[in-house]
């Protein structure tokens, strides 16, 4: 937690209590493996991968710099918006029908906020300003639409059954994730110029909804990535389980190895995407860990457990402040993008808040804020029980109905098991909160 | 005659659903500005607190068409609107003496505060999914328009209708008893001005002998009354969605902060503000300028500013600006 007096509390974990909690978490993911499959197992771990990185991200901006940005949906979309723009197979014909159009349009549109700055910063005060930034925005707004919107009905027209967008680079899908961490960081940059200088809940509100911008642009521009109508079969680093199938060397080493070549091949293919993942966690941790002992790490912490003091000793709390949210945005970015190869497809209607922005959050929070080991303890059995309180919850339930007689009220309760999972989190959540506000593994 | 039809088809499709919505978001603003004035943190469980009384409401409402009550020409929801207030402001308090309470204790920053408000709106939407599902519910009842369009058009000889529901009149009706209530309670009863000496200077106010858990619990019991109000003229005007109101957050805040956190009367400016622009930046002017222009200059296009989609966008360009440029809103709320 942020602040003085959290800090006063519980001293830090040893190492060995650290080595504990992990092995318990492993425990669990071991169990689901004995006792229902190691495909699900394993499938966990790879979301609960990608969720470390994201709670990483998120543990840079609120628990290094304090920074309470709740736009965290926002960045994975976009993370997922580069694997497409990168990866995808290009759509012939689109770039000649209206690639030159809808980047002219861009970039007109971007001209037009410069020179609405621009005029702003220059004129003197008085109502003449305000008329005039009035007037730059609104006529480089029509300019924009006279540009782009002619662009955009053209390229949305070509083949719309299964393209109508601009299509992707066709480059090999690995490129996406660093990808997806710049334009992230782009974004974040822009964001970050015109809200960082909110209030910690303004700036809550704000990042909020603009995740929530992002998510209706990815939405309703078909031109980009096809909007609601998704991307499906995206390109994957890793070979496909059919083609594992149908290769005699594979299935000859799956029996003689007494497995069934089926679920050998899935399984290969989750041990496959899950070191891929591990790589990237490893590296990000490494880095990050390394930046939080240098004096660059010990100045942010300076700087969020008092601004004030930051500043008077000469920090540039404002810039620190952007650089560390578009780093945190460009972590939460590539984890974004590592989503979407992981499901080979684009989905913008699946981003919720509760599941991209508030989860994560928990998994900060309850692994430990300001403490990069505490967020991956965090993703790990906070995905692992979002996964499997489900379950859970159905089987708590049938046990409760068990006796009941069948007719509605049975049958609304047990169809409602499902929701348990977003109760169970605000449990914990606020649990955590009250009894253990530094989380499992506190900053050190 | 061209100006009259202009003007109607602007009633109808921009003023009207405009003024509903923001008597709608006023409502919302006035209950999330309340919380921020006395508690000092935005609570971000507000959009699943008003899901909470909405679906309240919508079983009493049922409750009561099973028993053969009705409203005549008026919802039934607003026979059973008390006792879902009732039961709101019975789980709000619950939650503050369980949860918020101990945060208030022990003095927690307010960021802590809207974290613990995270995890509050995390089990009122579990609550909410579990008792009603996730799916589209309409409950409104009795009389579907005061006015048709074609009942309109017959009454003037216009080429144009106006159409006036009954949840819209409804709404403003509701939504004026509601503020003036509130207003009155503020500022004439002595809870009230207890409440305002707490929001302006909390130290003050307990040294005057004030009795903060009193304003508080008074505080949780208005919100709630705000907050289900709001949501079940909303779910009558519209329907009742779980993940709607939710994201309902964004313009509501919005809303309290354009007219300055912690005022009353900011979060009702600042609801029209949200509602009017939302609703005019996202409509297609085609058929109003058709009106009032010469035939030659008719536009060809929808002259729509931007897609309803956007309308997160609107609501969130005017929160940006006013903040950049107005940091307390337009009526002086607590500063940044």
């Amino acid at each position: 937690m942020s602040g003085a007096q959290m800090t006063a509390q519980a001293s830090a974990q040893t190492p060995a209590k650290v080595a504990m909690m992990f092995a318990g978490v492993a425990l669990l993911f071991v169990l689901t493996g004995m006792f229902q499959s190691w495909n699900l197992a394993l499938a966990i771990v790879n979301m609960a991968l990608i969720s470390s990185i994201m709670a990483l991200g998120v543990n840079m901006q609120w628990g290094y710099a304090g920074l309470f940005s709740v736009g965290t949906m926002g960045f994975v979309a976009l993370g997922g918006l580069a694997v497409v723009l990168v990866s995808a197979a290009p759509v012939p014909g689109a770039w000649a029908l209206g690639g030159p159009g809808i980047v002219m349009g861009l970039i007109l549109g971007a001209l037009t906020i410069a020179a609405a700055i621009f005029v702003w910063a220059r004129m003197p005060r008085g109502r003449m300003r305000g008329f005039a930034t009035a007037a730059v925005l609104l006529g480089g707004f029509f300019a924009f639409r006279a540009v782009f919107d002619p662009a955009v009905a053209a390229v949305e027209a070509n083949n719309p059954a299964t393209a109508g967008n601009l299509g992707g680079l066709g480059l090999p899908v690995l490129l996406a994730w660093p990808a997806g961490g710049l334009l992230a960081a782009a974004a974040a940059w822009a964001i970050g110029k015109t809200a960082l200088g909110l209030r910690s809940d303004y700036l809550a509100i704000a990042t909020l909804g603009i995740a929530e911008i992002i998510i209706a642009v990815m939405k309703n521009e078909d031109w980009l990535a096809r909007g609601v109508k998704n991307v499906i079969s995206l390109p994957r680093p890793v070979p496909y389980e059919v083609d594992m199938q149908q290769s005699a060397a594979f299935v000859d080493w799956a029996t003689r190895w007494g497995f069934d070549p089926a679920t050998a091949s899935s399984i290969i293919v989750k041990l496959l995407y899950a070191a891929l993942f591990l790589i990237v966690l490893l590296a990000l941790i490494w880095l990050s860990e390394t930046a939080l002992k240098s004096p660059w790490g010990r100045m942010m912490r300076a700087i969020r457990d008092n601004e004030v003091s930051a500043a008077a000793m000469g920090k540039d709390v404002k810039r620190r402040h952007l650089q560390i949210f578009v780093l945190g945005s460009a972590v939460i970015g590539i984890a974004g993008a590592m989503m979407t190869t992981l499901d080979s497809q684009l989905t913008p209607g699946t981003y919720q808040p509760l599941r991209f922005t508030f989860l994560i959050w928990v998994m900060v929070i309850v692994g430990g804020s300001g403490n990069n080991w505490g967020s991956v303890l965090g993703g790990f059995l906070i995905w692992w029980l979002w996964v499997m309180v489900e379950p859970m919850g159905l089987w708590l339930i049938q046990m409760v109905t068990a006796p009941m007689a069948e007719g509605w009220l049975k049958t609304h309760l047990l169809d409602s098991a499902a929701h348990m999972r977003l109760m169970t989190m605000g449990i914990i959540l606020l649990l955590v909160l009250r009894f253990s506000p530094r989380g499992l593994i506190p900053e050190k | 005659m061209d100006i009259l039809n202009a003007l109607v088809t602007f009633l109808n499709f921009v003023f009207v659903p405009a003024l509903a919505y923001g008597a709608q978001l006023a409502l919302g603003a006035l209950g999330a500005t309340l919380i921020y004035g006395i508690l000092r943190f935005s609570n971000f469980a507000h959009g699943d607190t008003m899901a909470f009384g909405t679906m309240t409401v919508i079983l009493f409402t049922w409750g009561l068409q099973a028993l053969g009550i009705s409203f005549g020409p008026l919802p039934t929801a607003l026979l059973a609107l008390p006792f879902g207030i009732a039961v709101t402001a019975m789980l709000l308090l619950a939650t503050d003496r369980g949860v918020y309470r101990y945060y208030r204790r022990v003095k927690a920053a307010p960021v802590i505060l809207v974290m613990v408000s995270l995890g509050v709106m995390f089990i009122m939407n579990g609550i909410v999914r579990f008792i009603i599902g996730v799916g589209d519910v309409n409950f409104t009842d009795g009389e579907r328009f005061i006015i048709t369009a074609g009942q309109f058009r017959e009454m003037t000889g216009l080429q144009e209708g106006l159409a006036i529901r009954m949840t819209q009149a409804v709404t403003v009706v509701v939504a004026v008893i509601a503020v003036a209530l509130l207003f009155w309670f503020l500022q004439k009863t002595r809870t009230g001005k207890s409440m305002r000496a707490f929001s302006d200077n909390e130290d003050l106010a307990l040294l005057s002998g004030i009795n903060p858990d009193r304003v508080v619990a008074v505080t949780w019991i208005i919100a709630a009354a705000l907050a289900t109000t709001a949501g079940t003229l909303y779910g009558l005007d519209k329907s009742f969605k779980a993940f709607t109101y939710f994201q309902l957050l964004l313009p509501i805040f919005a809303a309290a902060i354009v007219g300055g956190l912690g005022s009353p009367i900011g979060a009702i400016a600042g609801g029209f503000v949200i509602a009017f622009s939302e609703v005019m930046v996202t409509y297609a002017w085609k058929k109003v300028i058709t009106y009032i222009v010469p035939e030659s200059m008719a536009p060809e296009g929808l002259v729509q500013l931007m897609s309803t989609d956007y309308k997160f966008a609107v609501s969130f360009a005017i929160l940006i600006i006013v903040l950049l440029f107005m940091p307390t809103g337009l009526f002086k709320g607590k500063s940044v």
